[in-house]
């Protein structure tokens, strides 16, 4: 099937005086139409400057400088502001890491919601707040909540009132970056579920963010790890789960409890092992690629 | 968000702090212009008797002539020098101007961290009276302070001070209740370091540029509230300063008389001090929030990201 | 209500702290009060004048605290004894004939500096790095360290006494009677063009500086980049978005400084010989008229209380999440 989005060789620095950093280095994968690709990775390690690249959100010490993002085959980086002003949440919508402070704290939420239908679709302000009403139900919040403040609902309704958001539209992708890092567990697992559950309605590919190695197995089909701005394993979840094939993966995954099974011991990624010169992925077969993991890959500094 | 790998960060952000302050000041250009008006400020105040060795009220024949080789900014109606009238102004000007400064500084350091420290009653207290002295209206209570307090240079600063502290208390005190929430004044408290200690040597310390921008706002505050006093002739009638010179000329009538040299350059003079010290404090505040820092390149705010062809090698390193 | 209530029980504190503070200042000089002050009025006083003074320096005798409430009292009503310099009309009078003037010329002065500024800044912030951003602050914060009464001096040397556009001194010609017909206020308008002008010059840079750098703070909010990543108009999220929450500061900014900006016309008004209470307080100044001098002192702190009260309830209606807490 052809993948709704396509990302080659996707490299982002941060430009400043003195240096820049490479945010992404020449990262490559796509999204098949329905699919969930989970992305994985410490914190700076670059999965939300490739989602925020993808809608192209960065801002200006941020720019690209290689690479190609095709969303439907249509090439996202060369579209106009206007084009791509109205592309963004008609096709892709994106779930920010904290609801606390994605909805604008002195504007009602109905306002906010409606806002998508009077921009994309040209609809009334009446008939915008009806739909934006709808939504709420959609998500399980009662109606009448669009004359409320943000500050007015809870932590996970305020997430789902996003969520509402990103799925007026019936966009072809959603991001969602870190949905629930800030929730506790209890409201994270109905957050998920929530969002399963629209995406079993609506049909949606998802490229989901999380530093969360057990949440992104039970939620992913296939999922890319990254490490220093490089995309150093991607595969199917099943197969990384039974076999994670590069030192930084197995670490990540040793790094978090498994939900259910037998207790295991943890471990993570030993104090003062970097890895260096991370090579393009190869093919291992069954759609596993991992980064060649030679010794000349892993550097190992001894902490004074 | 995702930002460039973070710089390592140390346990607690202690020492340096002023002194890295210091040099990234010396990096900066408006810094460095502001630091280069002032300096050439405060050297001709230290060279005014130098340059003008006689008294400069004195009363001289032939009044507001303008301009000339003789006299370079003219004199005023009574025929004193104008220049000299200014150098010597530059004295008193900032001298009080600083001293205030300085000492309002030092009382809202002080409001700042008890609030801090003690907290509960003693911070409702001191915060209640900073915000009240925060409203009153500065140059009325200037006005009655100064009217009923025996006339003189001192009262000119005590009177400063008392209008001027508040407003260095009230940035001071939520600073310094900020740094007192963190995790190492807890660990300084639970290993028992005494009150003044964790004051002085865990507090201060790192608010060093707040101080340092409330201090320069203080210094330019103290001038200008100075001048206005001393213009509507509540100032000390035996210095000359830059306030006390706009007093004569305006009292003498050199606006309507068209004189310009007379009020120009004490006016000036006030305005360049004020910049050149609100120059070092955008520079102070462009070095702790980078965001203020000019952009590389003019872009809107809802600019897309900008999608260009790799530099050359060479270009970034 | 709660959080206007509060603030109307602090401004009540703070006036009454101005009420105190100016009973005990005379008091706590030292020396006999009324012997100094006529010592350094050196006209003449009639007996009536000194009673005055007496009354307002509390040598009418009896235990401070009797006299402490009496003065209370008595500056309650509204009765601040009678002027020096204007006997023997008391001091409340001058002040009502004044009053009407520096609000004019305040008000005026303080909403298009605000308007303007706050503009100014969104503008620039919005497009950082643009000539506005890059030019506008520096000449404005150039413009903004001359002293009120200064850059007033200047511009009535410029325009009025040079150029001759505008009207030296006064509120309205000699000659004028107030009424409210065209020709009135239009001649009203030209005398307080020039003040009002001055004094927004002076201002302005303050306005726009705030409001650019808690726009560019504002801009980096998450709120922001999701209004952008829901493909909203530039415009839209400029003002619906960053400029209605950047906006918060800066009214409670108007409080604070509107102490300052009243220092600041008071002073263009002596410049100007603008008929409002700072020329009244040179007058009084210059007469040593205490009773006055303390006068306009609570009148005007009474008004800065009661505008900020008025920028209380702007900021209610602006921020929902004080109304609830």
């Amino acid at each position: 099937m052809k993948p709704v989005l396509d990302i080659e060789e996707l490299t982002v620095e941060y430009v400043s005086d003195e240096r820049s950093v490479r945010g992404a280095d020449r990262v490559s994968f796509h999204i098949a139409p329905g699919e969930i690709l989970g992305l994985a990775g410490e914190s700076g390690s670059g999965k939300s400057t490739v989602a925020h690249s993808i809608m192209r959100l960065l801002k200006d010490p941020a720019r690209i400088t290689h690479g190609v993002i095709r969303f439907d085959g249509e090439d996202v980086l060369s579209m106009s502001a206007d084009e791509l002003r109205s592309w963004r949440w008609r096709e892709v919508a994106m779930v920010f890491q904290s609801a606390m402070n994605s909805l604008n704290p002195v504007m009602r939420i109905g306002d906010q919601l409606a806002d998508v239908f009077t921009t994309h679709e040209g609809l009334g302000k009446r008939e915008a707040l009806r739909r934006a009403a709808e939504l709420l139900e959609l998500v399980r919040i009662p109606a009448d909540r669009v004359n409320s403040y943000p500050h007015q609902l809870s932590g996970g309704q305020r997430q789902r009132v996003v969520i509402a958001m990103a799925s007026a539209l019936r966009p072809r992708l959603l991001i969602l970056d870190e949905p629930t890092t800030a929730l506790d567990v209890v409201v994270q697992q109905e957050i998920l579920a929530q969002i399963q559950e629209l995406q079993a309605e609506l049909g949606f590919a998802v490229l989901f963010i999380t530093h969360d190695m057990s949440l992104m197995l039970e939620m992913s089909d296939r999922i890319g790890v990254m490490y220093a701005g490089r995309l150093v394993e991607l595969a199917p979840a099943e197969a990384l789960r039974r076999r994670p094939l590069h030192p930084y993966t197995q670490a990540l995954m040793g790094a978090f409890p498994p939900i259910s099974g037998p207790r295991v011991k943890l471990t993570g990624l030993s104090e003062g092992v970097r890895f260096t010169e991370i090579g393009d992925l190869e093919d291992t077969g069954g759609g596993h690629f991992v980064a060649p993991t030679g010794s000349s890959h892993l550097e190992r500094e001894v902490l004074r | 968000m995702a930002l460039p790998p973070p710089a390592p960060v140390s346990g607690r952000p202690r020492g340096r702090a002023s002194l890295r302050l210091i040099r990234s000041l010396a990096r900066n250009r408006k810094a460095v212009v502001g630091l280069a008006i002032l300096a050439v400020f405060v050297l001709l105040a230290l060279l005014a008797p130098a340059l003008y060795p006689e008294d400069p009220s004195r009363i001289g024949s032939g009044g507001a002539t303008p301009p000339s080789p003789e006299h370079w900014l003219g004199t005023t109606a009574k025929g004193q020098d104008v220049m000299a009238l200014t150098l010597w102004g530059a004295r008193s000007s900032l001298f009080v101007g600083v001293l205030a400064g300085v000492l309002a500084t030092i009382v809202g350091v002080v409001v700042g961290l008890t609030c801090a420290y003690f907290g509960k009653a003693v911070d409702e207290v001191l915060s209640l009276l900073t915000n009240v002295f925060l409203l009153l209206p500065g140059l009325p209570l200037l006005v009655i302070l100064a009217a009923f307090m025996p006339p003189g240079l001192g009262t000119v600063i005590i009177v400063l001070v008392i209008t001027g502290w508040a407003g260095s208390a009230r940035v001071l005190r939520s600073q310094s209740l900020s740094i007192r929430g963190k995790d190492y004044i807890a660990a300084a408290l639970v290993t028992g370091e005494r009150p003044l200690r964790i004051m002085l040597r865990e507090i201060l310390p790192n608010m060093a540029s707040i101080v340092m921008t409330t201090l320069l706002g203080s210094v330019i505050g103290a001038i200008g509230a100075q001048a206005g006093l001393e213009f509507l002739g509540l100032g000390d009638a035996n210095t000359i300063s830059w306030g006390t010179n706009l007093f004569w000329a305006s009292t003498d009538g050199a606006l309507m008389l068209g004189q310009w040299w007379i009020f120009i350059p004490s006016g000036l003079a006030i305005a360049l001090v004020a910049y050149a010290l609100a120059m070092c404090n955008y520079a102070v505040d462009e070095i702790t929030n980078p965001r203020l820092r000019k952009p590389r390149r003019a872009a809107s705010a809802t600019a897309p990201t900008a999608v260009q062809a790799a530099e050359p090698q060479g270009a970034h390193q | 209500m709660g959080f206007i209530l509060r603030r109307l029980g602090f401004y009540l504190i703070a006036f009454w702290a101005s009420i105190t503070l100016n009973f005990m200042l005379p008091r706590l000089m030292p020396g006999d009060p009324v012997t100094r002050m006529l010592s350094r009025s050196q006209q003449r006083l009639d007996p009536q004048q000194i009673e005055s003074l007496q009354r307002l320096l509390g040598v009418e005798g009896g235990p401070w605290w009797q006299e402490y409430f009496g003065y209370l009292g008595r500056v309650l009503t509204g009765d601040f004894g009678v002027s020096i310099s204007r006997f023997p009309t008391p001091v409340s009078d001058v002040i009502a004939a004044q009053l009407p003037w520096t609000l004019l010329l305040g008000g005026v002065s303080l909403v298009i500096a605000v308007i303007i500024g706050n503009l100014l800044g969104i503008l620039a912030a919005w497009r950082r790095g643009g000539i506005l951003d890059s030019v506008t602050p520096p000449l404005l914060v150039f413009i903004g360290s001359f002293p009120y009464f200064w850059l007033a001096m200047g511009a009535l040397y410029v325009f009025g006494v040079t150029l001759g556009w505008s009207p030296l001194r006064h509120a309205f010609s000699v000659g004028m009677t107030p009424s409210w017909d065209l020709a009135f206020i239009a001649d009203v308008a030209s005398h307080v063009l020039l003040p009002a002008l001055s004094i927004v010059l002076v201002s302005i840079g303050g306005w726009m500086l705030g409001m650019r750098n808690t726009m560019i703070t504002t801009n980096a909010e998450d709120y922001i980049l999701m209004a952008e990543a829901k493909g909203l108009r530039p415009r839209r999220i400029m003002f619906n978005y960053a400029a209605r929450n950047a906006l918060l500061p800066s009214v409670t900014n108007i409080g604070m400084s509107l102490g300052f900006i009243v220092g600041g016309a008071l002073l263009t008004e002596v410049v100007f010989a603008y008929p409002g209470v700072g020329y009244q307080l040179l007058a009084a100044v210059q007469g040593l008229d205490y009773p006055l001098m303390q006068g306009l002192f609570l009148t005007i702190t009474a008004a800065v209380l009661l505008a900020n009260l008025l920028v209380d309830l702007v900021y209610v209606r602006l921020d929902p999440r004080v109304r609830v807490s």
